[in-house]
């Protein structure tokens, strides 16, 4: 075997696998975020890959907003019962019903899903989190360690983050603090295309390019449905989009996009002039330091 | 396509965003809808142009002060090669996480402000890129607007920094005059420096020869967890995972656990991918042995006749993180490779002078930010190697015992 035989995608995974490994190997009770988007799904198949032929040495954790879509979740549960994993729902809406969280006025449940999120990693004392979050991004995202320390409130300290060496994960808690842990942080959107596509991942038939009852909103199409109706003045259309990412369905975009395989969606990410957030998010458009200042909350 | 990750380093100020901004900029590596949030953060700040730094100082506090704080990274691709960026903190006070950039890089861009030239900063970052042994060196001369463009100038820098560099351990030096600012060499060649006959920063960062710095001589195997499946089919299988530090293992090699120093042969390689015939860094795989030997996280699988003796005594040069200073008799937590420990602090042999280079004797302690060689005694043995041969098995991180911060970083050195 000759180093180019191995590529930067297999170093990568190599890369990913270690970091997965390290989290099982040091913490007690480490939990994998899933969501059912296309970064957890990655993540969940390299630390499937990480502890064969054994199982996955630990539980999935979803944050259930309520505002899902429906592919989504429809995969996330074939995916627990092919791999017989074990799954911890924080779901929003109970959480809304005993009065935990309040609905916010604008029915966003982006920031009111951070304390469901911090209260379901104190119920199941996990102490660690792992995520599929990549630095590339978002730029307060692109600052975090790989292995990032919370305090015993889950909050992110950003001018105060451990050191980091090497591949020297350095994992010790107190009782009541965590880490949340990002094995694809050096991934880009295009690394995570074509790792689907190399491995030949499945993933939610929403990624890929179909045809949908979509509206114009701050120059985002906005799927209309359950969740999400047009405005005065907004008018539905039949349009054929794709999702580049999977978030609260409120607040997801879709980009318009013929891609309907993934070689297509490799050409089209390749070749795209917009971010994955800027031409989906709405979340991250409420200020310059929207995202910074939900991770010092205890978002992921 | 092969990967070049690099890190920026030198003073507050010297220009390190500004220029990796510059870069992305001028190679089309940013988003519109990045450069859009770039250009309105920059017009509320009533900055005249569209400040570039901004693309790094992606922090709030950051962009109040116009200063880094801590590590962006930045990803992009020519068609040449991948890159993965590392924009570090001039400022002292963030030393830790400079390191922190600098520790995985091949290459380090050391800026230095034409009009300044070298400081103290400078020569602090030129150390630690060399005691990290970062392959490539690049000094970048940077805001070469401001003092006429002139080759004198730059002359005069780069004999500043070879005299400097001399007595450290740079294998490969460039030097480029730049305006990061303006845009001259960083991925055009300037017009306005005819003098200059090298290429722009760009150019060298697609060519510079990245002779895989990959030791394929000396495996090193530190296992990291053991799998077994519990399950009845599987009732046997014994696997020990882990990413090879260096060398190359093949099925059949006969191999030797450490430090209990049993023997066996591996009986099979599981990759991610489906089993393999053999495995080299910086794979991350799973062995299996021919025999039942007792084998654990924290331990080493070698070849026979090639292995580390296990050690207590551990020799290092460290760069201390903490302003609560390193004292002789002080207890730490410590990381090497797989294997967690305690160690104390036997002796301090010398601080670094980072202006100098002198070796100074007579300390008692490290400071934040110091630089300097120490004993330590440790709980377990440890298997090192010599930094230079191994960045994996010759590297540790110290932790504070009740902080849980990371307070040192440690390369175990020879001479
Ligand atoms: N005239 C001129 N100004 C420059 C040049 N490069 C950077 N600057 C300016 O120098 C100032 C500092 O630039 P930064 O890029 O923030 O410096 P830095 O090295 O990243 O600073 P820290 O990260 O805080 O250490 C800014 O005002 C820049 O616009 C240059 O080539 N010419
Ligand atoms: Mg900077």
């Amino acid at each position: 075997m000759t180093a180019t035989s191995f590529s930067q995608l297999d170093a990568l995974e190599a890369e990913a696998i270690h970091i997965v490994r390290e989290v099982v190997a040091q913490m007690e009770r480490p939990a994998l975020l899933f969501s059912g988007g296309k970064d957890s799904i990655v993540l969940l198949h390299i630390a499937l890959k990480a502890f064969a032929p054994a199982r996955l040495p630990m539980p999935l954790m979803h944050v259930d907003t309520g505002h899902n879509f429906p592919e989504v979740i429809d995969y996330r549960d074939r995916v627990v019962e092919q791999y017989d994993l074990n799954l911890v729902v924080g779901s929003v809406p109970d959480a809304i019903e005993r009065g935990f969280v309040r609905e916010e006025p604008n029915g966003s449940r982006n920031r009111i899903q951070t304390p469901v999120l911090l209260d379901t990693i104190e119920k199941n004392k996990f102490d660690a989190c792992m995520g599929g979050a990549r630095r590339d991004e978002e730029k307060a995202r692109a600052k975090e360690r790989v292995f990032s320390f919370r305090d015993d409130f889950g909050q992110w300290d950003p001018r105060n983050q451990r050191p980091e060496l090497w591949s020297l994960y350095n994992g010790r808690v107190h009782q009541g603090e965590s880490i949340r842990v990002f094995p694809l942080s050096n991934w880009t959107e295009l690394d995570i295309w074509d790792y689907i596509n190399s491995r030949g991942i499945e993933v939610p038939s929403i990624y890929m390019a179909h045809e949908r009852d979509v509206f114009h909103r701050d120059g985002m199409w906005m799927a209309a449905n359950e969740f999400c109706q047009p405005r005065e003045g907004e008018m539905i259309e039949r349009r054929t989009v794709r999702y580049r990412t999977v978030g609260d369905a409120t607040l997801t975009a879709a980009v318009l996009s013929d891609a309907d395989t993934v070689d297509k969606i490799i050409a089209e990410t390749a070749a795209t002039r917009l971010t994955e957030r800027g031409a989906t998010r709405g979340d991250d458009r409420v200020s310059e330091a929207a995202m910074e200042d939900r991770k010092k909350e205890g978002y992921f | 396509m092969d990967l070049l990750r690099f890190a920026t380093a030198g003073s507050v100020d010297d220009g390190k965003s500004t220029l990796i901004g510059r870069l992305l900029y001028d190679s089309k590596s940013i988003f519109e809808d990045q450069l859009d949030a770039v250009e309105a953060a920059s017009k509320a700040r009533g900055t005249e142009y569209t400040d570039l730094a901004l693309l790094t100082d992606g922090l709030r506090a950051e962009r109040e002060q116009g200063i880094t704080i801590d590590v962006a990274y930045r990803y992009f691709a020519t068609p040449k090669r991948k890159f993965i960026i590392a924009d570090t903190p001039g400022h002292q006070q963030y030393t830790r996480n400079m390191v922190t950039g600098a520790s995985t890089a091949d290459l380090a861009i050391i800026l230095v402000d034409a009009r300044k030239g070298m400081t103290e900063q400078s020569r602090r970052h030129a150390t630690l890129s060399s005691l990290l042994r970062v392959p490539h060196i690049v000094l970048a001369v940077n805001k070469m607007d401001l003092v006429g463009w002139s080759e004198e100038r730059f002359n005069e820098i780069y004999a500043e920094f070879t005299e400097f560099a001399a007595k450290l351990d740079v294998p490969d030096l460039t030097a480029i005059p730049m305006s990061a600012l303006l845009g001259d060499n960083v991925v055009d060649r300037s017009v306005n420096m005819p003098w200059y006959g090298g290429g722009s920063l760009m150019h060298h960062l697609e060519h510079v020869h990245i002779a895989s710095d990959r030791n394929l001589q000396d495996v090193r195997f530190p296992v990291q967890y053991v799998i077994r499946p519990m399950r009845n089919e599987l009732h046997d299988y014994r696997g020990f995972a882990g990413q090879v530090a260096s060398g190359i293992i093949k099925v059949g090699d006969e191999v030797m656990a450490l430090p209990s120093g049993m023997t066996s042969r591996v009986a099979a390689i599981d990759g991610p991918g489906g089993p393999l015939e053999a495995a080299q860094p910086p794979m991350s795989v799973t062995l299996r042995l021919e025999d039942e030997i007792d084998v654990s996280r924290g331990d080493v699988i070698c070849r026979v006749g090639n292995h580390p003796e296990p050690t207590q005594d551990v020799d290092a040069t460290i760069c201390w993180m903490d302003s609560d200073a390193l004292t002789v008799g002080r207890k730490l937590g410590i990381l090497h490779t797989t294997r967690m420990a305690r160690a104390m602090v036997k002796d301090i042999a010398y601080e670094l002078d980072v202006n100098t280079l002198h070796r100074e004797k007579d300390v008692t302690e490290l400071g934040l930010n110091a630089i300097g060689r120490v004993k330590l005694r440790v709980t377990t043995p440890l298997l090192l190697d010599d930094y230079a041969d191994n960045r994996t098995t010759g590297s540790f991180i110290l932790i504070d015992e009740a902080t849980n911060r990371t307070v040192g970083a440690g390369v175990v050195r020879e001479h």
